[in-house]
């Protein structure tokens, strides 16, 4: 048998294009590329660029005014083009499985996790009963505790770390030659990504599947695949082994995306993140000469008029640049430096919060979503808020603005004087002074106001200011958040999701606000958009001296924004102190799983430390310590029968824990523990 | 217990519904020119004999007597006697209700599947030539009154083709056939006038079904075409077209006024305007009260099903 030596997945040349308004618009324009048999291949590439669609194209399942123009496609030697409609159900029900993000769209929500896992060996030819045992093994294999009961279960009633479990399941289930894996853990807390790629890693080596993993997430990528290719407009514009081409990009794209990222240690006080410039090509525009010209700063005549061709550099390695040896001299696009802070600190938090609670009721239970929390926020710093989901971040952001009312008790303060538990009953100064960034900008922006509607009536209803008056503000508004007056006429449905997000700031900022809450602001935009609104945040911190709650989800951000840390577990606060503090050890044990969940881009081996299980229910926390049944240094019995004192173990820097500071000191020094306390049997081979 | 909750909270609601619907017909009833005496005797009576008449049947007493004496009767389960026709309410009510629900489920057996085919059809093919065809018939369809499909019916059927009794009313003692045969043509009236309306549901829940992500899944699993539309789109998709074809029966037996009308068959709808043109109030009301229960039983049993068809409400609250 010769079959190592035919590749998994063969693209010719390929090409596809979207027919829009009668015109063929190419969206992947001559990939070439080839996944060896158990490689894993990593494509990377900002939205817009044609990961998705080379994904589809590869399963034949291109939306109808879609089309593969040219190139040829073979999977494990078969050839794709020209197979019939049967031929492609064949090649879907045994050689190519797919993943993608959102595993709770992606399963049948009226069927039964048990049928749907089933139907793959069914297809197969598998009875009832063998295919059910079969369906059983696989949701084992993608290590479900309890494969039978699960299966019996409908998908809603899964959490979704778990429906991304079986979907890798029911993809693994056929043991096909390549697995495609489409931003598989995206949206997924830190935590479970970190479980769910070590399963994909650990399945990989066991099936000797192929993997083609399509993320925008380099550090992911870095950390999952042998080999790359950065996509940009359709095209490949560079390829290489993962640690050769991250160490040494030899594409202008890819330094710029490189330096897009707060990588760690990178912090807002000491260094400004490199943005790219411009946008991407729009859809089916003819490019002549380079794909990515247009933002090039290395950009020359030449550039303009010859497309560059692949250049080997040696060792696999390839770049589609004319100069890929200097594109590391790629001239920065906003200077590194950063003016120094001015930080006044006349000791008066400009937020008090005291015991601060929140009960929901739900079905009869009480759900404390906050529990005791006190925290003081210092005007001008940046506070960061980090936990799983259900740790009670938002809550806490919603109390503090007023959107949910606090438990009886609850003392919240703003500059000294209370605030009022619901906005309603604040005052204008009160509601003008704390603002809100949200994730999504589209969900945020009314879509049929215009830019300027928007933000005018922002200045009207918080400031009221009008006429004449309003339009200077508008347009200094509009400038300090780096945003084109010529578009404050667009609707948001018409801007880009990082012009809509800087519109949004806008409006936050309309009233001066002293405080304001950003819940995710750049989770749902690419590296380079994200890299410059955290650049913009930065700016309008120091020149207004605003305080931001900063909660995200993504560690490396966190850090890069953050003064001090607040980390939440089921509604307590576990841990708080300076970032730096925070981030190095010591500190508190949950604080330590969640840093070595996060891959880097460095691709530094961090011991990982697995946290066991799912995030309990707040509507009946453990006893003691909330995490002591998934903590990975757990004490023993007084875990469980005392709540630790949040005590302060440096100056400022306070945690929630019985062991006493040194010995975590200690500890974190050390290997990390083994494998924590493990409620879960394991299958692994 | 959730359930038991649920349904009481639907009952009282009910109770309050029907308490306010008879008001409004009575109220609606007394808005009625001329009197009960009169509207049975006929214009030539001699007004001593009307006003006899009335006397007798308490008609001269204030209307809120008259209200309070029937609902008090209905309560306690007696629907009182009907004015025109001398005989107590019920009588009257159960086979003409009877009748309606024979006509009524005729056209219902016809149309759901129809509906429900033709509105899956059209969504495999959406935009093209199927779908328009299938949208914009079932549309027009609905559009035009039963009224007047009844005329045509009558005309293209009965007349010209002569292959269809014009009436509904079969001979006594017809078998099942026969009967099917009477009632063919007024239930095509209605099948006419639904269709379109579910065929739409149908439509619009399988193109959202085959646009979801799930299908994709499917779809990327190997399935066969067939498969995929059984067992991952159909399920999903037809769970609010079942809610709303439940609801539709209600409107069923509201629209059959004009039809049972047309087609002189004696059902409840041929009731209710008989008894509004005498102003015989006891079966106007009792009638129209049934009308009201029929309707809200159908949208409670909807909602049921819907519920239990869908696990993520069926289970929404058995989370480990």
């Amino acid at each position: 048998m010769s079959a190592a030596t035919v590749p998994a997945l063969e693209l010719d040349d390929l090409g596809v294009a979207y027919t829009v308004r009668g015109i063929d618009r190419p969206v992947l324009r001559g990939v070439t590329l080839s996944i060896g048999e158990g490689e894993s291949y990593g494509l990377v590439g900002e939205s817009g660029c044609g990961k998705s669609t080379a994904a589809f194209a590869l399963m034949r399942y291109l939306p109808r005014n879609g089309k593969i123009t040219g190139g040829t496609i073979r999977i494990a030697g078969q050839e794709l083009m020209g197979l019939s409609e049967d031929g492609v159900r064949k090649l879907r029900a045994t050689q190519v499985s797919m993943v993608y993000q959102n595993p709770g769209a992606a399963l049948n929500p009226s069927l039964r996790i048990g049928e749907q896992v089933a139907e793959v060996s069914r297809l197969l030819g598998a009875s009832a009963t063998s295919a059910g045992e079969r369906a059983e093994e696989m949701l084992r294999r993608v290590q479900i505790s309890d494969p039978a009961r699960v299966m019996r279960r409908y998908p809603h009633q899964l959490s979704g770390g778990m429906q991304q479990r079986v979907v890798i399941g029911m993809a693994l289930a056929k043991d096909p030659t390549l697995l495609i894996l489409d931003e598989p853990t995206t949206g997924l807390d830190a935590t479970v990504e970190a479980e769910v790629l070590d399963l994909i890693a650990t399945l990989r080596t066991e099936f000797g599947t192929s993997v083609l993993f399509i993320s925008h997430n380099l550090a992911v990528i870095a950390k999952m695949c042998e080999r790359v290719g950065i996509l940009y407009a359709g095209r490949l514009v560079e390829e290489g082994p993962t640690r050769t081409l991250f160490d040494d990009p030899r594409h202008p794209y890819t330094v710029g995306l490189l330096r897009c990222i707060p990588k760690g240690g990178l912090r807002k006080d000491q260094h400004r993140l490199d943005t790219i410039p411009g946008f991407l090509p729009q859809l089916g525009v003819e490019l002549p000469g380079c794909v990515f010209t247009d933002r090039c700063g290395l950009a020359r005549e030449i550039c303009h008029e010859h497309e560059p061709e692949l250049h080997p550099l040696g060792g696999g390695h390839a770049s589609r640049c004319h100069f890929h040896e200097e594109a590391q001299t790629l001239p920065r696009t906003t200077p590194p430096h950063v003016a120094a802070p001015q930080r006044e600190s006349n000791g008066v938090p400009v937020v008090r919060a005291e015991h601060m609670a929140k009960t929901f009721r739900q079905e009869g239970h009480d759900v404390r979503a906050l529990d005791d929390l006190s925290i003081e926020i210092r005007p001008g710093e940046t506070l960061g808020l980090v936990g799983e989901s259900g740790s009670g971040k938002t809550t806490f952001a919603r109390l503090l603005l007023g959107l949910t009312e606090p438990d009886q008790g609850s003392v919240v303060e703003l500059e000294g004087h209370p605030l009022a538990p619901r906005i309603a009953k604040r005052s204008a100064d009160d509601v003008r002074a704390l603002q809100i960034v949200f994730q999504n900008p589209d969900a945020a922006l009314n879509r049929r106001f215009s830019v300027r509607r928007i933000i005018n009536r922002a200045l009207t209803k918080l400031v009221g200011t009008k006429g004449s008056a309003r339009d200077t503000r508008l347009r200094e508004l509009a400038h300090s958040v780096r945003f084109d007056v010529r578009l404050l006429g667009a609707r948001p449905a018409q801007l880009s999701g990082g012009l809509k997000q800087r519109v949004a700031i806008a409006r936050a900022f309309a009233g001066d606000p002293r405080v304001v809450v950003c819940d995710e602001p750049t989770s749902a935009l690419d590296v380079s958009v994200q890299a410059a609104i955290l650049n913009l945040l930065a700016d309008l911190q120091r020149d207004k001296g605003v305080t931001y709650l900063f909660i995200s989800h993504d560690l490396g951000v966190v850090r890069y924004l953050s003064d001090r840390i607040a980390v939440l577990y089921l509604g307590r606060l576990m841990e708080v102190g300076a970032a730096e503090t925070v981030f190095n050890a010591p500190h508190h044990p949950y604080t330590e799983a969640l840093l070595s969940a996060v891959p880097t881009v460095e691709g530094e081996e961090r011991p990982r430390i697995r946290l066991e299980g799912e995030i309990p229910s707040a509507a009946d926390p453990p006893s003691g310590c909330v995490f002591h049944t998934r903590c990975p240094r757990y004490l023993g019995a007084i875990c469980e029968e005392q709540e630790p004192p949040l005590a302060e173990v440096e100056r400022g820097h306070f945690m929630r824990c019985h062991i006493p500071v040194d010995e975590l000191r200690r500890l974190q020094a050390e290997a990390p523990p083994p494998r924590a306390r493990q409620p879960e049997s394991k299958t692994t081979s | 217990m959730a359930i038991a909750q649920f349904l009481l909270r639907r009952l009282g609601l009910a109770i309050i519904t029907l308490f306010l619907l008879s008001v409004i017909i009575f109220v609606a009833a007394q808005l009625l020119p001329g009197d009960v005496g009169r509207a049975i005797l006929g214009p030539f009576a001699d007004q001593r004999a009307v006003d006899q008449l009335n006397e007798e049947l308490g008609t001269d007493r204030s209307i809120f007597v008259q209200y309070g004496d029937w609902i008090g009767g209905v309560v306690t389960g007696d629907l009182g006697e009907s004015y025109a026709f001398r005989r107590p309410v019920e009588e009257l009510l159960w086979p003409a209700l009877r009748a309606s629900a024979k006509l009524a489920l005729l056209a219902f057996v016809i149309v759901v599947p129809i509906g429900i085919v033709g509105g899956v059809a059209a969504a495999l093919k959406e935009g093209r030539f199927r779908d328009r065809f299938i949208s914009i018939g079932g549309l027009s369809a609905t559009a035009i009154p039963e009224f007047v499909w009844a005329v045509l019916m009558i005309m293209i059927f009965g007349l010209w083709l002569d292959i269809l009794p014009v009436t509904a009313q079969a001979p006594r003692g017809a078998g099942f056939f026969t009967q099917v045969e009477y009632l063919l043509l007024p239930a095509l009236c209605l099948v006419f006038v639904l269709f379109g309306y579910i065929a739409r549901m149908a439509r619009a829940g399988t193109i959202e079904a085959l646009d979801a992500d799930y299908t994709r899944t499917a779809v990327l699993k190997g399935l066969p075409r067939r498969t995929v539309i059984r067992r991952h789109v159909l399920r999903n998709s037809l769970l609010p077209t079942i809610a709303v074809v439940a609801t539709q029966v209600g409107y069923l037996f509201g629209g059959l006024v004009a039809i049972e009308f047309i087609f002189n068959y004696n059902g409840i709808g041929q009731l209710i305007y008989r008894a509004a043109l005498q102003q015989d109030f006891p079966l106007l009301l009792s009638a129209t009260l049934v009308i009201g229960v029929v309707y809200l039983v159908a949208t409670l049993v909807a909602d049921l099903l819907y519920s239990l068809l869908n696990p993520r409400i069926r289970l929404a609250s058995s989370e480990s």
